[in-house]
């Protein structure tokens, strides 16, 4: 079931389409704002309301790298694997936040508290290496600095 | 056009703005001219879109009908920028959002949309706070909502904040996401032009090329055009990344040498790096080398050079970077990003990028040569469904080209000479 909270803003994004169908990809963003992740009662329960077959939801959900259909840890770890990023390091940090956190990219620690994944290009090439944890962006990276923030995110 | 751009401080208000002249050639626009007129002017201008494509704008506008303006219209602002390498649309959206939407209200202008969207990459949040509260503060002074500055003129400008996807930026791509679908590009014609968003006419363009709109109106096109060094009107803005001694990001006049970007602006290259060769704008561009360095940085002039300008903002290739892995690393994106539509992408770039992997971990073959080199053929424009997997093959085939003899090291000596 959506709450009511989840209902009134996908009401909101409906508002700036000619139908609601268009607001697919906000609604899948708003739910996943609220639980984390898109969940296969989720994929009903906006199907429901958008008036389209689960199917076509989840085709949409599945399309797009940023709907996560497998629940992702507290926090979102998103190093980007970019070209620039390769040409400055990120691999290094990679191994580091690997080896610290005890998972590969794809994979979520055992206290929920991290996921770890690869994004492309953060268009901060200037000042690479760069990633996200949940919202926020960080650049220039070094080894020390990633220490720092990963315990800023409980 | 970065002149009121400070990357250490806030955006200007829009009061600001103002009070530096901003929003004068979208006034000038609405009040003083007709649609057609502000069309014109900006064919006249030779504005190329800064999107990569360097499609004339005021074409692309002129193909919009305009016998019946009581149907929807809409302008969409592509600032979805996934370019690999590219970092431009983001510091002219965090840097001055106000000269956006002022090019936007002039174009939805231009061609009678009454909508228009910002479609906004994801991972751009800085962005998406900036620009929420700058078109708060656009309806608050009557620049949007209905009857704009009592010329009975209406536009509503939304954003739409992506959920990831490369090939979103491909222009009906994104039409099909901001619908709410998989962003799979549609058949063209019809042109969105005719049939675009929602099946209306619609008008694509990039963040880059709407921020140069007011200005236009307001200083015309002679002022534009004598900003270049080139036929082609206006400044762009240029970047570098990779190890150079300055990375960052340059308005320059369209027809600034490469040579001279990379070694006056971004400083050469870092100490203990070589140069070895460059995309020029973004990863899907083909590669340029040495002897490219007196090239012109313009549209006509890098495709005359077996390039593209794309996005402008290069990704240098150094003497410790592997070349292999550099293409390895390229090929895999795309491979990921392929919307999965039409076989030779969905199939054939995972299968390049697996080929790669081999001869970088020493497990390559010469036959794998020439199945890379095959690429061209079947990644041509015209063989795919869009430009997605043309683009993947430039710097695939380029490389190959100027890297060769790394490629049969490789396969020779079993493994990678940059890997101890």
């Amino acid at each position: 079931m959506l709450t009511e909270e989840e209902k009134k803003e996908i009401q909101e994004e409906i508002a700036q389409y000619p139908y609601p169908s268009a607001a697919c990809i906000d609604a899948l963003k708003i739910v996943q704002h609220h639980r984390g992740w898109v969940s296969d009662e989720s994929v009903k329960d906006i199907a429901q309301f958008l008036q389209m077959s689960n199917e076509d939801v989840d085709g949409v959900a599945t399309f797009y790298s940023r709907i996560y259909r497998k629940p992702v840890g507290r926090n979102v770890i998103l190093l980007c694997d970019g070209i620039t990023c390769m040409i400055m390091g990120y691999e290094s940090i990679y191994e580091h936040i690997s080896r610290k956190l005890g998972i590969r990219f794809g994979q979520t620690t055992p206290d929920n508290r991290y996921t770890l994944l690869p994004i492309s290009c953060l268009g901060d090439c200037d000042h690479a290496p760069s990633m996200m944890i949940n919202n926020d962006h960080f650049n220039k990276l070094t080894v020390e600095q990633v220490d720092k923030l990963l315990e800023n995110y409980k | 056009m970065t002149q009121h751009i400070n990357p250490e401080s806030a955006p200007l208000s829009l009061k600001e703005y103002q009070q530096v002249g901003g929003y004068a050639g979208t006034v000038k626009a609405l009040k003083e001219m007709t649609p057609a007129e502000v069309t014109n002017l900006v064919k006249a201008s030779n504005l190329l879109g800064r999107g990569g494509a360097g499609f004339p704008t005021g074409v692309k506008w002129s193909l919009v009908p305009m016998d019946d303006n009581s149907q929807s219209k809409y302008l969409v602002c592509n600032a979805d920028e996934m370019e690999p390498g590219t970092f431009k649309d983001r510091y002219l959206l965090e840097g001055n959002p106000h000269q956006l939407i002022a090019g936007m209200i002039a174009a939805s202008y231009a061609i009678q949309a009454q909508k228009a969207y910002i479609f906004l990459r994801w991972a751009y949040k800085k962005a998406e706070k900036i620009l929420r509260e700058a078109i708060r503060e656009a309806y608050e002074a009557g620049y949007l909502g209905k009857n704009i500055l009592g010329t009975g003129y209406n536009l509503d400008i939304s954003i739409h904040s992506s959920a990831g996807r490369y090939i979103c930026g491909e222009e009906t791509a994104l039409l099909n996401s901001l619908e709410g679908r998989r962003a799979i590009p549609r058949t063209k014609p019809p042109f969105p032009a005719i049939s675009g968003l929602f099946g209306k006419p619609t008008v694509v363009n990039n963040v880059e090329t709407l921020s140069w709109i007011s200005h236009i109106v307001e200083k015309g096109t002679e002022w534009f055009k004598g900003l270049s060094l080139t036929e082609t009107g206006g400044t762009k803005l240029f970047g570098i990344s990779g190890k150079v001694r300055n990375p960052g990001l340059w308005e320059l006049p369209l027809g600034t040498t490469v040579r001279e970007l990379l070694e006056e602006h971004a400083g050469g290259m870092l100490e203990g790096y070589g140069f070895r060769g460059l995309l020029p704008g973004g990863a899907s561009t083909d590669f340029l080398v040495s002897e490219h360095l007196d090239v012109k940085m313009d549209f006509a002039t890098v495709a005359a050079a077996g390039s593209r300008m794309g996005t402008g903002t290069m990704i240098i290739l150094d003497d410790k970077t592997c070349p292999v892995a550099f293409l390895q690393n390229i090929e895999r994106f795309f491979a990921l990003e392929s919307c999965g539509f039409c076989t030779p992408c969905r199939e054939g770039l995972p299968w390049i990028e697996k080929i790669l992997g081999a001869i970088e971990s020493g497990n390559g073959k010469m036959e794998y040569l020439d199945i890379l080199k095959s690429q061209k053929k079947y990644l041509a424009p015209g063989n795919t469904f869009c430009a997605h997997a043309p683009g993947a093959a430039e710097p695939l085939i380029s490389g190959l080209n100027y890297f060769y003899d790394d490629f049969v090291s490789h396969i020779n000596d079993k493994k990678c000479p940059w890997k101890s």
